[in-house]
């Protein structure tokens, strides 16, 4: 495996058991708009305490996914489990063991920071005198106690996403799924969270989903889906999907593998 | 299944998680309608106005009779005074409306959707929510009607409660059944004049209704027809503590069938999901 892809650290999680049950797994799902058709045949696992990256550009499909995945969208075929719990069979107890963070800001500006967390853990049915115990935590952990009650609007948009973080995971989900978060974020606000989330993984073994169009947020050692046009182009350990597409990098094997979608001959 | 990753066994909800639930969405909209204080004093002046304005021009030009739930004659303030009530009530679970439509495309009622608790509960949870906030809108408008003359019984503050929650439970679900067919907060305006406004006017809000037959058997039909008028009217006589039988049977049944219209077309694989992704799509 030739992997030279720009390294930051090394951050190799073992490989987690294939008899286990995955913490998210999408099987043969499809989706269309009217005649649109926004995901075809979409098939990936998320194992529990691993990164995986899910790359696609704008209107890949990420969102469509994240939708269904969240139960906002039915879904209109294929299967959805978290943890083997289907999602549009059992949405409770699949809902119960997922956080997520979307891609526009989902915050009350006009509340606290404790209080849009307090709201989140109620309706998740969490006793208030425990909510506020999670909630004093969670906002140390993030370095915001001294802010927790100040309004949201007075927040940067670095704070904001990380209260996000914080919030989804206020009910200890065993999952965690994030829509391309650091979009519109300065350099230290990114790289402060994606270190935050990767800890996560590594730390509390959370299984993470984190759709991206930024190769530079992902690292040899997550595992990759590549959704283009809503399909998986390519899927499995990054330093694979890279050594299959006889690439150098994952932003060459991206181009590769996508140009030759959409232009003959293929090419970046 | 070898791993810390099997399975876990299904173990539902239990009535103390409702119950958080439950406060928690009351409570964050009541928070947010004390950071609304525009929309409280908007609330609020729109009744006055007519109860001002209106009925103090239009005292002379119409005379009402003694008709129950009164007892004596009347002036026009004290007839108009529950059809405010329910005005405000109207345009309050409009309003609500508006903001599920809003928070949908600003991604507030992602949060919403995505709790755990069964989705139906959390609209019926949102509603209970902004019935509480027309509650308090109604209850102030009412103390300053007090200072205008408009002065029930003592206890008919009492009595008028039940009515105004049902009411407000009625208009809330219209208002979420019309949500869920808006796609974007442009289209309100005609929620205004396609549905306020012929619900408001074509109502005994504003005159008994068989001065509206003497003028007009098709108009006295509909507005017989109106679930508004039945709302005015188990408020008119709740406030006297009074029932009127049959617009408490009215009243039940629409906010029976509105709820379950609403959270049918809330439910996400028929209202939600036939329609384009919501916002920008990546």
């Amino acid at each position: 495996m030739t992997s030279p892809a720009p390294v930051t650290e090394a951050l190799e999680t073992p490989r987690p058991d294939p008899a286990a049950v995955p913490a998210l797994s999408i099987d043969g799902v499809s989706h269309a708009y009217g005649p649109r058709r926004a995901l075809m045949d979409v098939s990936f696992n998320v194992q529990p305490a691993s990164f995986t990256a899910l790359l696609g550009l704008n209107g890949a499909g990420k969102s469509t996914l994240f939708s269904l995945i969240t139960r906002l969208f039915g879904i209109q075929s294929g299967r959805v489990s978290i943890f083997g719990h289907d999602v549009s069979k059992s949405p409770g107890e699949a809902l119960r063991l997922l956080g997520v963070v979307f891609q526009p800001r989902t915050l009350d500006l006009d509340l606290s920071l404790t209080q849009n967390l307090l709201y989140h853990a109620a309706l998740h049915g969490i006793s208030r005198r425990e909510a506020a115990a999670r909630s004093a935590e969670l906002l140390g952990r993030i370095g915001l106690s001294d802010r927790a009650g100040s309004k949201v609007r007075d927040l940067s948009g670095g704070q904001m996403r990380r209260l996000e973080i914080a919030r989804a995971l206020l009910h200890r989900p065993r999952l965690l799924l994030l829509d391309e978060p650091t979009v519109g974020l300065d350099v230290k606000a990114r790289a402060d969270i994606i270190s935050h989330v990767r800890q996560l993984v590594t730390e509390q073994g959370i299984g993470v989903l984190w759709a991206t169009h930024l190769f530079d947020e992902i690292m040899p050692g997550d595992d990759l889906v590549v959704l283009h046009q809503g399909k998986v182009l390519a899927q499995g350990p990054m330093s694979r999907v890279v050594a299959e597409a006889g690439a150098q990098d994952v932003n060459t094997a991206f181009m590769r593998l996508t140009g030759a979608q959409t232009m003959p001959g293929g090419g970046a | 299944m070898s791993s810390i990753t099997t399975r876990e066994a299904p173990r539902g909800f239990s009535a103390s998680e409702y119950m958080t639930c439950l406060t928690g969405i009351v409570w964050r909209e009541g928070l947010r309608f004390l950071h609304q204080r525009e929309r409280f004093v908007s609330a609020l002046v729109r009744p006055l106005v007519w109860l001002f304005i209106f009925a103090a021009g239009f005292r002379q030009v119409l005379g009402i009779s003694i008709i129950p739930p009164y007892e004596t004659y009347i002036l026009y303030e004290v007839y108009i005074a529950p059809g405010l009530m329910a005005m405000i009530q109207l345009f309050n679970g409009m309003q609500s409306s508006l903001s599920m439509v809003y928070d949908r495309e600003m991604g507030n009622m992602r949060t919403l959707l995505v709790s755990p608790l069964p989705r139906g509960f959390l609209l019926f949870c949102k509603l209970l929510a902004g019935t509480a906030v027309s509650l308090l809108q109604v209850y102030a408008f009412l103390l300053i009607a007090w200072f205008w003359d408009i002065t029930p019984p003592s206890s008919g503050y009492l009595t008028v409660l039940p009515a105004l929650i049902l009411s407000g439970l009625m208009l809330g679900s219209l208002g979420m059944l019309i949500s869920s067919g808006i796609k974007q907060l442009e289209n309100f305006a005609g929620v205004m004049n396609f549905v306020i406004f012929p619900m408001f006017f074509a109502s005994s809000a504003l005159y008994p209704l068989w001065r509206v037959q003497e003028g007009s058997p098709y108009l006295y039909y509909l507005c017989e027809a109106n679930p508004f008028t039945h709302a005015v009217e188990l408020i008119r006589f709740a406030l006297y503590g009074q029932i009127n039988w049959i617009s408490l049977a009215v009243v039940a049944a629409c906010t029976i069938v509105f709820m379950i219209g609403a959270i049918w077309a809330y439910d996400p694989s028929r209202g939600l999901a036939r329609r384009g992704p919501a916002g920008g799509e990546g």
